[in-house]
């Protein structure tokens, strides 16, 4: 989304560059179980659509109870051969598998963006850079684990490993989820979004292509009732899920009475803080990309934009100029910034909070531009006069509407950041070195972005505090989601 | 009269640097293994626990913003007050039916704990945190902090050493702790909230209530300004604090009563994790 500021471009039509590549796509997808694509059980599909067209791509296999029992199993068979693997040998895998999705890349940019709907310049320039990155990374942590693991010489997987992802950056939270634990000694079960099943298919086929043991990784597909199947499972060691906050307090809940391992990275209200010494040419652009980066489909989109009162007036109308240029469309459009809203049910959830932001009072602002006829779409959004308490003040959007609200002092910002349940990301924009550490050490989130916003890395621990979850993603912090905790023996 | 009459002590909990009887008026009864009457402890309610919360919650800013090397000196001098009163530990113990070289076993393994973990004020960030070799122009690091209030069950098999690691392990890191002792484990948490009262570690930040947990597992659970459970618990109580932690996702330690104490994970900063958050901070470097 980095278009030059500058009010003459305003009037410019840009010539439609659409992505040439062609991928094809199967009509009928299946699970990938024990190393071979198998039919569900009860021979049960569903249908996956481009939601920037509503055009059917394909049609994925559902995953009931046997077929979960099924992944579940080849996991458990295939944990005792791939632990007895050598370290390096382990991580040599995942440096396949990292380089088979560099030279698939475009192929795999252009398929993530046909099935969610996020514009191509994002899943070309950041997702699949990403994703190979973390398988990368964590290859070469596989052999250096008892560097780690503080409490062992001999550092081991927890084991069966449920993993089950949302559709905001499918094939990057496969990497996130899949990475770490093979590095750790772990066999993965992973479930996709049911918007977003067709990349982690293509996942599979690499895995085939890399001669990854059978069972060491299955991909099973389906809704949430398949999700809550595997993570019930009683033959599985660990949890991991990515998602919203109430489905995760649900698989807590589930988890509970069992010995099962868990780690949850769920939903967020990020507070954006702009103070009136920022840098405000890079803070309208950092605040763009807090919040309509990907739709506003990020857990730790920056959605609460909170800008100091003195500069307030002036950085809201800059924040409406640059809102008009952001181009609504097509989203393998390599000019498009904005794509579709991944799903019909998401659109209505957002629609729906939007117009409990005007019914609670809240001023609405969006851009006036033709959308196309067919689709999922959703207008940037900007809602000015926001109390604390408003719905659109505290409640996730998922969507790429952004509630502003002002303060006067630091103390009253960070009072306000604080206000919410959630803590899972934090910005601030200021040139003043002291009060930006000052304000990082008391946000209550797990990542804080210093005049920068939506930066990831594999090498850089991501989760959240409080509601927002708990366990980190990438980085040395990351590999303890995935290593058996040794303690003291037990008398 | 032939002899001189023992003067008992009146048990009472410890909350806000106080030691105030439970609101409940509510008693329960100490014996020993020979069946005889030591003591009528308070039997600490719902109320008593939100008013240790409330008292912990505040406790906690100061205490963490004390500097690190402060909080290691504070706790090390902790460590030196109860050694000073170790046979009062033993006897205590012992009253209750255990052995003296089990009692003497218990109280020297917490000292020791405890001056190590205090050890650990001003280091466990180095241990737990990173810089994060990020690929872009940026300064990257993710480091450790308190987590809050911390909710803690010591085990009724060690109950000094158990007590002393979970103190030392919340308190090194700059959270406040208020521990919930059974009543059959918990004159020696008693004991340490007499020497914690005249040591430097400031009001609220410990607190002892002595009820059954079962009773308080679900409301400190549920209670948003906790933070942390970390508990010697199994079975029905393990599950109930589970449970009522995934309504507010509170991050919960349980690890089996019958744990070995003597071990080195106590000490180490995996324990100490526990009792933190991470926080990974992204900043650009240009000229």
């Amino acid at each position: 989304m980095i278009i030059p500021h500058s009010s003459t471009t305003e009037d410019w039509d840009y010539a439609s560059a659409p992505e040439s590549l062609k991928v094809s796509v199967a009509e009928v997808h299946k699970l990938f179980i024990g190393g071979k694509f198998v039919k569900a059980a009860d021979g049960g599909s569903f249908p996956t659509v481009n939601p920037a067209t509503e055009a059917p791509l394909a049609s994925i296999a559902n995953a009931g109870e046997k077929d979960v029992d099924r992944a579940v199993r080849a996991a458990r068979k295939a944990l005792r051969g791939w632990r007895r693997t050598k370290p390096l040998e382990r991580g040599k895998l995942l440096y396949r598998i990292a380089r088979r999705i560099q030279e698939r890349s475009r192929e795999l940019a252009v398929l993530e963006t046909m099935d969610g709907g996020k514009p191509i310049r994002e899943s070309r320039d950041v997702d699949l850079p990403l994703t190979a990155a973390h398988f990368f990374h964590h290859a070469g942590w596989a052999d250096k684990l008892s560097y780690v693991a503080r409490q062992s010489t001999a550092p081991d997987g927890i084991g069966v490993c449920a993993q089950v992802i949302p559709w905001n950056f499918p094939l990057m939270m496969a990497a996130w989820k899949i990475a770490p634990a093979l590095a750790c000694g772990n066999t993965v079960i992973l479930k996709p979004a049911e918007t977003t099943s067709l990349t982690a298919l293509r996942l599979a086929e690499i895995l085939q292509e890399v001669d990854c043991p059978p069972g060491v990784v299955n991909i099973i597909t389906g809704a949430g009732d398949t999700g809550r199947l595997l993570v019930e499972h009683s033959d599985v060691d660990k949890v991991a899920f990515t998602g919203s906050t109430s489905v995760g307090k649900q698989i807590a809940r589930s988890c509970a009475g069992s010995k099962k391992r868990l780690t949850l990275e769920l939903g967020g209200k990020g507070p954006h803080i702009v103070f009136a010494d920022a840098p405000i040419d890079q803070a309208i652009e950092g605040v763009v990309r807090g919040i309509w980066f990907n739709q506003g489909h990020v857990c730790c989109a920056g959605s609460r934009l909170l800008v100091e009162e003195s500069i307030a007036q002036d950085f809201i109308r800059r924040i409406r100029d640059r809102m008009k240029m952001i181009r609504v469309g097509d989203p393998l459009d390599k000019n498009t910034d904005l794509g579709a809203i991944n799903s019909l049910a998401q659109l209505n959830t957002i629609k729906g909070l939007v117009e409990t932001g005007v019914r609670e009072g809240a001023d609405r602002f969006d851009v006036k531009c033709a959308l196309p006829e067919r689709g999922f779409w959703h207008l940037p959004t900007l809602f000015t006069r926001v109390q604390p308490s408003h719905s659109i003040a505290r409640e996730e959007i998922f969507g790429p509407v952004l509630s502003v609200m002002t303060f006067r002092t630091p103390g009253e910002a960070i009072a306000r950041a604080n206000d919410t349940p959630y803590g899972l990301s934090a910005g601030v924009w200021t040139n003043k070195a002291s009060k930006a550490y000052e304000m990082a050490q008391q946000l209550r989130a797990g990542v804080v972005w210093l005049n920068c916003f939506n930066e990831f890395d594999p090498a850089s621990p991501f989760g959240g505090v409080r509601e927002s979850g708990f366990g980190r993603e990438g980085g040395m912090q990351g590999l303890a989601a995935y290593l058996r905790e040794e303690i003291g023996g037990v008398r | 009269m032939k002899k001189r009459a023992e003067t008992l002590k009146t048990w009472k909990l410890f909350i806000g640097g106080a030691f105030p009887r439970s609101e409940s008026g509510r008693t329960v009864e100490l014996r020993s293994t020979q069946g005889k009457l030591i003591a009528h402890l308070c039997d600490a309610s719902r109320k008593d626990f939100r008013e240790a919360v409330e008292s912990a919650r505040v406790a906690q800013v100061g205490w963490s913003a004390a500097t690190p090397y402060l909080r290691g000196q504070v706790l090390y001098r902790f460590a030196e007050m109860i050694e000073s009163r170790r046979m009062e530990f033993v006897d205590a113990r012992q009253l209750l039916g255990t052995s003296a070289r089990v009692a003497k076993q218990d109280v020297e393994c917490g000292i020791d704990r405890l001056i190590s973990l205090a050890g650990w004020s001003d280091k466990a960030a180095m241990i737990l945190g990173s810089q994060n070799p990020v690929s872009g122009p940026f300064y990257n690091f993710s480091a450790v902090e308190p987590a809050g209030v911390v909710v803690a069950i010591p085990s009724i098999d060690a109950p000094l050493s158990s007590t002393l690691s979970l103190i030392g392990g919340a308190l090194a890191v700059g959270n406040s702790i208020i521990l919930v002792a059974h009543p059959e484990c918990a004159v020696q948490p008693l004991l340490l909230a007499e020497v914690c009262a005249c040591s430097d570690i400031p009001a609220g930040v410990v607190n002892v209530l002595t009820t059954d947990p079962s009773s308080l597992a679900k409301t400190a659970a549920e209670h948003r300004d906790v933070r942390v459970i970390a508990a010697f618990a199994s079975g029905r109580v393990r599950h109930t604090l589970r449970a009522g932690a995934a309504e507010n996702l509170k991050r919960v330690s349980v690890w089996p009563p019958q744990s070995d104490l003597s071990t080195d994970y106590w000490g180490s900063p995996t324990f100490l994790a526990s009792f933190t958050e991470l926080k990974t901070v992204w900043m650009p470097r240009s000229l």
